[in-house]
């Protein structure tokens, strides 16, 4: 895979007395700025941006929008399980909380638990895949086995193992998924890194003295990060799905309001078997919502990234 | 979970990119019996690191569920009052009381002749309550996989040969939609507008379980049928657009290749160009991914399982969580991991075969 940070070919001394470093920063705002217009042709992607950053602002702002105390059991407003109606927008759950308010709070978690959970990964399959590409020989060796053998896991029955074996908190579940969804990262980036290590100017920094973490971070890690850039938002979205998933299961942390949560509760409450739809539809919808938005965001970026994907617009 | 969706290499996800022993390839005018020899060291080598594999997830089995806090004797007793003799016995029952290091041999040991213990909870056999879940598991997850590869393989080939087309643009955005639903999610819906009925709509399907216990013979396939409907059509929709985003993918790698423009020149039909000559070639990555889904497919029923209540391994293993019964949670750990393993080897030992291009 190539990336659109390619480094142009070397122009002799075409800044005169800027510094190297000057010059490097200049190219890779240039390089940001050409990926960004490639982005803004991206219908697809530019509607998944657009939809985060509202579901963001909404998350930023529910303390405001609604208040803490719509979450309190004790003095709800409303009636138990209640039909949707003007007062109560989505309708209540069975203690008579407002679930509009609840399902404002839940995008709290779900985002800090997807975004947590996702940097984690995508930072330890970065970690891995940049070094077991840059010093081979057995460190690489055993570094690769481990993470193959992490790759055949079933991911969902490890984060569930995880989960159930440690306390139940959000903590827990960003580790659990954390833990268990680096090794595609650490695939793609080490093929990246074996990429770049084999160009001239990796050489050529050596024969200057560069030492191990140098070339790694000044070299390789900007080469990289297009594809960790790319990889982050879908790992994202699939993050938000296992986060649900835990909870859904109960193995999320019980005090807090979450979008999984929500449908644990509406199940609990019997909304299925008295065909409450509208208690389960609205947490699932946003879900999905919010995972199709990062998936939609990470295949416009992996599209201006390689072009040959042929990701419709 | 969401990286399936860039074009998986041959040999990707299947987690072994030729670093295990390939074997130097045989110049092409080699004797037949040498390549044989090659496949069979490189098939040898698979499955070896197949079997170590194995014997990883057997290890994590037993370690990762030790560190469940709380003492499994008295949760099995669940606060009822019981002596402390009763107790040592109960230990002494499920090998409780010996030192970490004996019990961990001696699981392996009963590992390897396929004894995983006593369930705590069913006071039977673990081996009995998997067997007797597995029929289940396979068949929900087998029509599944059927029903979802050809579908997938379908509409990818459509949606690549009409490459950003309208056609193309809603298939590929309904699948990133429906892979973007929770599954159980997805399952309770169904349930509440199929199964329980919203307003003039009748409950047309069951709500759960397998079948209704009544019936025999061809009725009683019918009854399942009936049964399965709903759970089927809930993997189908979350697990489909995998296998169409790699098909499509693959085919697009396809499309300029030069061996399309002669069978165009010749006069095909472009229907018959799709059909016999790109779809067959682009296949070829999308076969590993088919294996890879038959394994993690297993896995990914415990929520479809759990919410229809469908009697599987992955209801079972909600269940046993639930408790936690220790033995029956790390068996079913094992067997569910081990499908993976086996199913990625057995990619990994077919492939050669169906393109002599790779590893020979």
């Amino acid at each position: 895979m190539t990336t659109s940070m390619e480094k142009p070919p070397r122009t002799p001394e075409a800044g005169g007395t800027q510094s190297p470093r000057a010059l490097a920063r200049a190219r890779r705002r240039q390089a940001a700025l050409r990926f960004w217009r490639q982005f803004c042709r991206q219908r697809a992607g530019l509607v998944g941006l657009a939809v985060l950053a509202v579901i963001t602002l909404l998350a930023l702002t529910a303390p405001l929008l609604v208040g803490a105390d719509s979450l309190s059991v004790t003095d709800a407003p409303g009636g138990p399980m209640e039909e949707p109606s003007g007062e109560f927008p989505l309708g209540t759950d069975q203690f008579g909380r407002s679930l509009l308010a609840l399902l404002l709070w839940g995008t709290r978690v779900s985002l800090t638990v997807g975004l947590l959970a996702a940097f984690l990964s995508v930072a330890i399959g970065t970690l891995v895949g940049i070094t077991a590409g840059h010093f081979r020989g057995w460190y690489a060796g055993v570094i690769m086995r481990i993470t193959d053998w992490f790759l055949v896991m079933p991911t969902l029955v490890l984060a569930i193992a995880l989960a159930t074996v440690l306390s139940r908190s959000v903590w827990t579940t960003i580790l659990a998924i954390g833990v268990t969804t680096w090794p595609t990262t650490a695939r793609l980036v080490r093929a990246q890194t074996l990429s770049v290590e084999s160009r001239p100017y990796i050489e050529r920094s050596r024969a200057l003295g560069g030492g191990h973490r140098h070339v790694m971070s000044r070299h390789v890690l900007p080469n990289v990060m297009p594809l960790v850039l790319a990889q982050t938002t879908l790992v994202i979205s699939g993050a938000i799905l296992t986060e649900a998933t835990l909870a859904f299961l109960g193995l999320g942390d019980p005090t807090i309001v979450s979008w999984g949560g929500l449908l644990q509760d509406a199940r609990e409450a019997g909304a299925v078997s008295s065909g409450d739809w509208w208690y389960l539809a609205p947490p699932g919808l946003a879900i999905a919502v919010v995972a199709l938005a990062f998936t939609l965001c990470g295949r416009a970026i992996e599209s201006v990234l390689n072009p040959k994907l042929g990701v419709p617009r | 979970m969401s990286t399936e969706s860039t074009p998986a290499p041959p040999k990707g996800a299947a987690g072994a990119e030729g670093d295990g022993p390939a074997p130097a390839g045989p110049s092409p005018r080699a004797p037949r019996s040498r390549a044989a020899a090659a496949y069979a060291r490189y098939a040898a080598g698979k499955l070896a690191g197949a079997a170590v594999s194995l014997f990883a997830v057997l290890v994590t089995s037993f370690f990762l569920f030790r560190l469940i806090p709380g003492d499994p004797v008295k949760q099995m007793t669940g606060g009822r009052q019981v002596s402390a003799g009763q107790l040592a016995a109960m230990r002494r029952e499920f090998g409780l009381d010996l030192p970490l290091w004996q019990q961990f041999t001696q699981y392996c040991g009963k590992a390897l002749t396929g004894d995983f213990g006593t369930s705590y909870q069913f006071r039977a056999p673990v081996v009995d309550k998997i067997t007797e879940a597995l029929p289940a598991t396979l068949l929900l997850t087998g029509t599944a996989f059927v029903i979802y590869t050809l579908l997938g393989i379908w509409l990818g080939a459509r949606s690549a040969w009409r490459n950003g087309g309208a056609g193309d643009r809603a298939n590929t955005a309904f699948a990133l939609t429906l892979y973007s639903v929770p599954s159980f999610w997805l399952g309770l819906l169904l349930i509440i507008t199929l199964s329980v009925g919203i307003g003039p709509l009748p409950g047309l399907f069951p709500t759960g379980g397998m079948e209704s216990g009544s019936t025999t013979g061809f009725d009683r396939v019918l009854d399942v049928a009936h049964h399965m409907v709903l759970p089927v059509i809930t993997l189908v929709a979350v697990e489909y657009a995998r296998t169409l985003l790699v098909m499509r993918s693959s085919l697009l790698d396809e499309m300029g290749s030069d061996y399309l423009t002669t069978a165009r020149a010749k006069g095909l039909r472009d229907d018959l160009v799709r059909r016999r000559h790109a779809v067959p070639n682009a296949l070829l990555p999308t076969v590993t991914l088919l294996f890879v889904n038959l394994g993690t497919t297993v896995a990914g029923a415990i929520l479809v399982e759990t919410v229809f209540s469908w009697p599987g391994l992955g209801g079972l293993f909600y269940q046993a969580l639930s408790v936690p019964d220790l033995p029956l949670v790390q068996a079913l750990f094992f067997v569910f991991a081990a499908a993976v393993i086996l199913m990625n080897t057995l990619a990994d030992v077919i492939y050669p075969l169906l393109d002599p291009r790779v590893g020979r």
